[in-house]
């Protein structure tokens, strides 16, 4: 240090915007993604349409989550982990068939088993209400963090050197950079003038919660239906969560039944190896469609999440691949913040655009072809993915390639789903 | 706090508007520049946090030095330099360079010292820096001794001189000015000089004979797949850059 040189006080630029990041959005993406900011230094601000009564309601209401070992790193790096662990249960093997109503899976199948990779457990599964519970405590405890709720942005502007939002009760909000974590009909991207390519799938997909009479054994289970995908994801204690997909005019149907009836639908689906079964629960019915907005970032905006990419849930990846978009967002913008670059210029933002478009294109491309193969009662077609998935069976080579993708282990990893930090 | 802004003729400022604008647009006429700054940038932070004992990870680690900024064209080196909290002179010997990198900085809620001036002039006046940044101005000026002789003169005891240029062999020239020049056309034709160019060993050299101490070189990259620069210990063929010290 030279002392004779007075420390003259250097405007400290970012002071002269409210936040360095506004994040429109409070589900899970944009909490995670306000932490891992906030933690690397950055000043955060979450704008959230629901109040955190809304989202830090305890009841099960039976949503949860698939959540692959690489977010799962994430999570923990970010030092959410210890909050969920006891509330986590491992995915120790994933068991796919084909199926048909009244017969149990087929002969082929592909078992994927933790055992062969060395990274443990493929994934956790883990409720929803404990995730927005976790997340919305850290939140409040992290400096530089702060979160608006129950308002909703009705305007956004962008300026040469930043972009303000304005929020229905007027208020403005100015930032360096806008994050649209609003989900598959984003009003962020909307108000970009971002367009969106998408289309519907005729199916809805069916989800509640079970108790069951037998231990599942930390197993979880795809069946190919005619109709859809059939899965069954282990939770905590003899409890699973279901994920189902009809047509949508059985699935308005079969929504509309009374819970024994709805049981009585679904027993026959996979059979009875769990024993008895009773909901716990709500009922969800989601339509399945495809929605991808034309680009990932705008002028000094980025989109997250549903945001970017709305894909069929059919393999539990949308929340992984939206944390994937948070992990490398916050790693870009923090990586240019310590360059000291402008967060919200350009060359920044297609930095992450670049790392996320091909994952997100193959992504969308894997989940459409895969539904379009396996939602099909062709016999033909029923003969080839049941060899194919033979095939994959028996090439252990091939299968662990599969738990590493399932497990989010693929790819150009951004730090944080390596769990290293920023 | 230096009000820059009010020294410029109003009716001017549309004009500096679009040149910075121009300056700043990454896909446009300085786009070379822009593709190469986060990988110039990584190399300048590391090798001043190092030197200076700050934490990259801290909100404004360079507070307290004072940091030159020679050739600062429209600010693409100055305006990092001073958001990571340094208190920045950019000096560059083109005039009308000059208000339209005051025009950016306040745009971008910066404060910058912007001057019409050279690096010798600057000496002559005695102004001395913790660190100068002389990237990519080595190989166009006419008495490359002279010239790091007053950057060393710029320099406190113990100060950082962080020097890029370009190797002089054929793949150079291919690169440079085949390349860079005449095939992609990032560059206006006659930027470059092959012969000005300077070997590693020979700017070592040119960099002792100025009274500096050099501490290391790496080259910067090219990647044609990932369209983006990286740092390399070995590969110091076209591009490169040096870290030197003033003895305390």
């Amino acid at each position: 240090m030279h002392m004779d040189n007075p420390r003259r006080p250097t405007i400290l630029p970012d002071m002269t915007f409210d936040a360095d990041i506004v994040i429109v959005g409070g589900g899970l993406n944009g909490s995670v993604l306000a932490l891992a900011l906030a933690q690397s230094g950055h000043r955060v601000t979450v704008i959230d349409a629901l109040t955190e009564t809304i989202r830090g309601s305890d009841a099960f209401d039976g949503r949860s989550y698939a959540l692959a070992l690489g977010a799962q790193r994430m999570l923990a790096t970010l030092g959410l982990w210890p909050d969920l662990a006891a509330d986590a249960q491992p995915m120790l093997e994933i068991k796919v068939g084909d199926g048909r109503v009244g017969t149990g899976p087929s002969a082929f199948f592909m078992h994927f088993d933790h055992a062969e990779i060395e990274e443990g457990p493929m994934g956790h599964m883990i409720e929803d209400r404990h995730l927005r519970r976790a997340l919305l405590r850290h939140m409040a405890e992290t400096p530089g963090l702060s979160r608006i709720g129950g308002t909703a942005v009705v305007d956004q502007k962008v300026t040469p050197s930043g972009a303000t939002v304005t929020l229905a009760d007027g208020r403005e909000i100015t930032a360096r950079v806008l994050v649209g974590s609003d989900g598959r009909d984003s009003g962020t991207a909307r108000r970009a003038g971002i367009r969106r390519i998408g289309w519907r799938y005729g199916q809805t997909a069916l989800v509640c919660a079970i108790e069951h009479a037998l231990p599942h054994g930390g197993v979880a289970h795809q069946f190919f239906m005619p109709a859809g995908p059939l899965a069954i994801l282990p939770l905590t204690g003899n409890r699973s969560s279901i994920v189902w997909s009809e047509t949508d005019a059985a699935a308005r149907r079969i929504a509309r039944l009374p819970e024994a009836d709805y049981l009585e639908v679904l027993r026959p689906r996979f059979g009875d190896f769990l024993g008895d079964i009773a909901l716990a629960g709500k009922r969800f019915s989601y339509p399945l469609e495809l929605s991808l907005a034309r680009t990932m970032i705008g002028d000094r905006l980025a989109l997250i999440g549903d945001a970017a990419h709305g894909v069929h849930p059919i393999a539990g990846q949308g929340l992984n691949a939206g944390l994937r978009d948070v992990a490398a967002l916050a790693q870009t913008l923090t990586e240019a913040a310590r360059r000291g670059e402008d967060i919200g210029a350009v060359q920044v933002l297609e930095r992450y655009q670049q790392w996320r478009r091909f994952d997100v294109a193959t992504l969308a491309l894997a989940t459409d072809t895969f539904n379009r193969l396996f939602s099909n009662d062709n016999p033909l077609l029923r003969l080839g993915r049941d060899m194919g998935m033979g095939a994959v069976n028996a090439m252990p080579w091939l299968r662990r390639g599969f738990i590493r993708e399932a497990a989010g282990l693929t790819g150009d990893l951004p730090l944080l789903l390596q769990g290293r930090q920023i | 706090m230096q009000t820059h802004q009010n020294t410029v003729d109003p009716g001017e400022i549309a004009k500096f508007e679009a040149m910075a604008t121009e300056w700043w647009d990454p896909k446009g006429k300085f786009k070379p520049l822009h593709m190469l700054n986060p990988c110039r940038l990584d190399y300048i932070t590391n090798q001043i946090a190092g030197e200076f004992d700050r934490d990259l990870k801290t909100a404004a680690p360079f507070a307290g030095l004072r940091i030159l900024d020679i050739g600062c064209g429209g600010g693409l080196l100055a305006e990092p330099m001073a958001r990571l909290g340094a208190d920045v002179v950019g000096a560059d010997a083109a005039e009308r360079n000059i208000p339209v990198a005051r025009v950016h900085a306040d745009r971008s809620g910066l404060a910058i010292d912007y001057r019409h001036t050279t690096a010798e002039a600057l000496a002559t006046a005695s102004e001395t820096f913790d660190v100068v940044l002389n990237m990519e101005v080595v190989e166009h000026v006419a008495d490359p001794p002279a010239y790091l002789s007053a950057c060393h003169d710029l320099l406190r005891p113990g100060g950082l001189h962080i020097c890029s240029t370009i190797n002089r062999n054929p793949k150079s020239y291919a690169m440079a000015i085949v390349g860079a020049e005449q095939v992609m056309r990032w560059l206006p034709r006659g930027t470059h000089e092959w012969s000005k160019f300077i070997t590693p060993d020979e700017l070592f050299e040119l960099l002792r004979g100025a009274g500096l101490d050099p501490v290391d070189r790496k080259g910067f990259v090219f990647n044609p797949l990932t369209w983006s620069w990286r740092l390399s210990s070995r590969d110091l063929s076209v591009n490169y850059v040096t870290a030197s010290l003033r003895p305390a």
